[in-house]
């Protein structure tokens, strides 16, 4: 058999767009579970309440420093199989749920911490300008500050979420069918085509991460503030 | 770009009046109450499905889990972090230069290697390597997933690194390359001993919070079989019926460590700055991403074409 027909038997064999799909689903999922929980973080961390800022910080330090593995085999050893906690009936969903909340709690920390450093490229006068019209913590937050700072930290999101892409690769531990999992079994069975199946996939990442890259780098000078 | 900068607490709110303290204090004790009734919750189904009992908890504090499985684990995790950090340093040092060479040709192969290798996720290249380095009998079985670690570690990190050292490069003042090359130094020369080391300096921060990812991705061992500290943490849970308080042990573990690190980037940034002319970049936002640097001095290293 010659090269290239071996390796057409291998992708009509393996579909391998099924797995990037799997996992350009976590990665959309879990960026919108992650924006809103960071956010809500975000606002804590910055809020003039003392027992928030403490709980925003502790989140962010403690998820920050763990890693996305353990928390993994976190959410299935031990939250699954010891409290029995289902999220839905059907097993592969199950998982497949499970590895979007923890990929969402996980880069939850790094969104909070984007933000605030959004926060930061924002001048004072800004906020002293909408306390001088009279406007309170919320409204301030939400009309001035958030819209700027979102703004400004366009750069650290898009890596937050280039990093979200490339880490669905360990929705694996939770038996989630996706990329990294189907090259592991494609290899296993075929050792001799190992090279060309490794291009294959990492190829299918690159394509993923650059246009996200090139994009939050035009959408962050696009949209940048004057000032 | 010399604006002052705030820290975000003091941009949302001036200093409280009478009644501001009032109504912060309130929504202070209502936070606690909801902070702790979320803990209470968490508390009250371990307990309900017998998490909290004591002979669970008790065998964290045995010899034997220490000495047979915590330990060796984490002298593994160890091993394939303080080797992965040396390896990375070099290949970054390596690759940031070829990405700053005056060279083209040399600056486009710097540029493929280090952005495939950010593009690929870890996890891809370590399992490409067990498997690939599985086919020759050049290591022992139970060195390749080891070597496999290192590796995939090694090349993606090498490449954040090299990514760090040029983007150091190119926020230095453009005077400094330039007084490089009136005193007669060759490209080459102000590069390495002008332009890296200070570089160095203004990015160590960012260096020390690459080391939290390398230390943290090593547990992407654990896939691959490396017996690093979460496996062994996962082998005596499962053997003693407390799954769940080994791996709560085995993140307190690499919490404690890269909390200690982070702390160490912190208080280095801050002696650094106050030791040296260069603008250290403060580590923030995400490990492992750099930020797009904004060149002020591209290829200022270059000798101008007359």
């Amino acid at each position: 058999m010659s090269f290239s027909e071996q390796l057409s038997t291998l992708f009509a064999k393996y579909n391998v767009i099924d797995a990037f799909w799997t996992n350009v689903q976590l990665t959309f999922w879990a960026a919108i579970g992650a924006f809103v929980l960071g956010s809500i973080l975000a606002l804590m961390r910055i809020s003039p309440v003392p027992s928030l800022r403490a709980a925003g910080t502790a989140y962010v330090h403690l998820v920050r420093n763990t890693p996305l593995t353990i928390l993994m085999t976190l959410a299935i050893l031990g939250v699954w199989t010891q409290f029995q906690l289902s999220l839905s009936s059907n097993f592969e969903t199950n998982f497949f749920l499970y590895a979007i909340i923890v990929l969402a709690i996980y880069h939850a920390a790094f969104v909070c911490e984007a933000i605030r450093s959004g926060v930061n490229t924002v001048p004072t006068g800004q906020a002293e300008a909408a306390r001088a019209i009279g406007l309170g913590f919320m409204p301030t937050a939400r009309y001035v500050i958030f819209p700027q700072a979102l703004r400004g930290s366009i750069t650290p999101l898009g890596n937050t979420l280039i990093a979200l892409a490339k880490n669905t690769t360990v929705a694996t531990v939770a038996s989630v069918a996706e990329a990294s999992g189907m090259m592991k079994s494609m290899i296993e069975f075929n050792s001799d085509l190992v090279f060309m199946i490794f291009f294959v996939f990492a190829m299918g990442f690159v394509v993923i991460v650059v246009p996200i890259g090139l994009l939050t780098t035009w959408a962050s000078r696009k949209l940048a503030v004057k000032r | 770009m010399n604006r002052k900068v705030t820290t975000s607490s003091s941009v949302l709110f001036d200093v409280p009046g009478p009644k501001a303290v009032a109504r912060t204090r309130l929504f202070n004790i209502l936070s606690v109450f909801a902070i702790l009734a979320l803990l209470g919750y968490i508390g009250y189904v371990m307990h309900r499905q017998g998490q909290l009992e004591a002979d669970k908890w008790t065998s964290l504090f045995s010899g034997n889990l220490w000495a047979n499985y915590i330990l060796p684990g984490l002298w593994n995790t160890l091993k394939a972090a303080l080797i992965s950090v040396v390896t990375s340093v070099a290949f970054g040092v390596f690759f940031g230069m070829a990405r700053l060479s005056p060279l083209a040709p040399v600056r486009w192969f710097g540029t493929i290697v280090v952005e495939f290798f950010r593009a690929v996720p870890v996890l891809i290249m370590m399992i490409f390597f067990w498997l690939f380095l599985g086919k020759f009998s050049v290591f022992s079985p139970q060195q390749l997933p080891f070597i496999a670690v290192v590796l995939g570690l090694t090349l993606y990190n090498g490449s954040v690194i090299a990514e760090l050292l040029r983007s150091g490069v190119h926020q230095l003042p453009k005077g400094q390359g330039e007084a490089g090359l009136a005193i007669g130094l060759t490209p080459w020369k102000v590069l390495t001993s002008i332009l890296m080391p200070q570089a160095m300096t203004a990015m160590m921060p960012s260096l020390l919070s690459q080391f939290v990812v390398i230390l943290k991705d090593t547990a992407l061992g654990y896939i691959i079989s490396y017996p690093e500290v979460l496996a062994s943490a996962r082998r005596f849970g499962s053997g003693e019926g407390n799954i769940l308080q080994m791996l709560l042990l085995a993140a307190l573990l690499f919490i404690v460590i890269n909390f200690a690190l982070t702390l160490l980037a912190e208080r280095l940034s801050k002696f650094m700055s106050s030791r040296s002319n260069v603008e250290i970049k403060h580590a923030d936002g995400v490990p492992g991403e750099v930020d797009d640097p904004r060149p002020k001095t591209e290829m200022m290293f270059k000798i101008p074409k007359a």
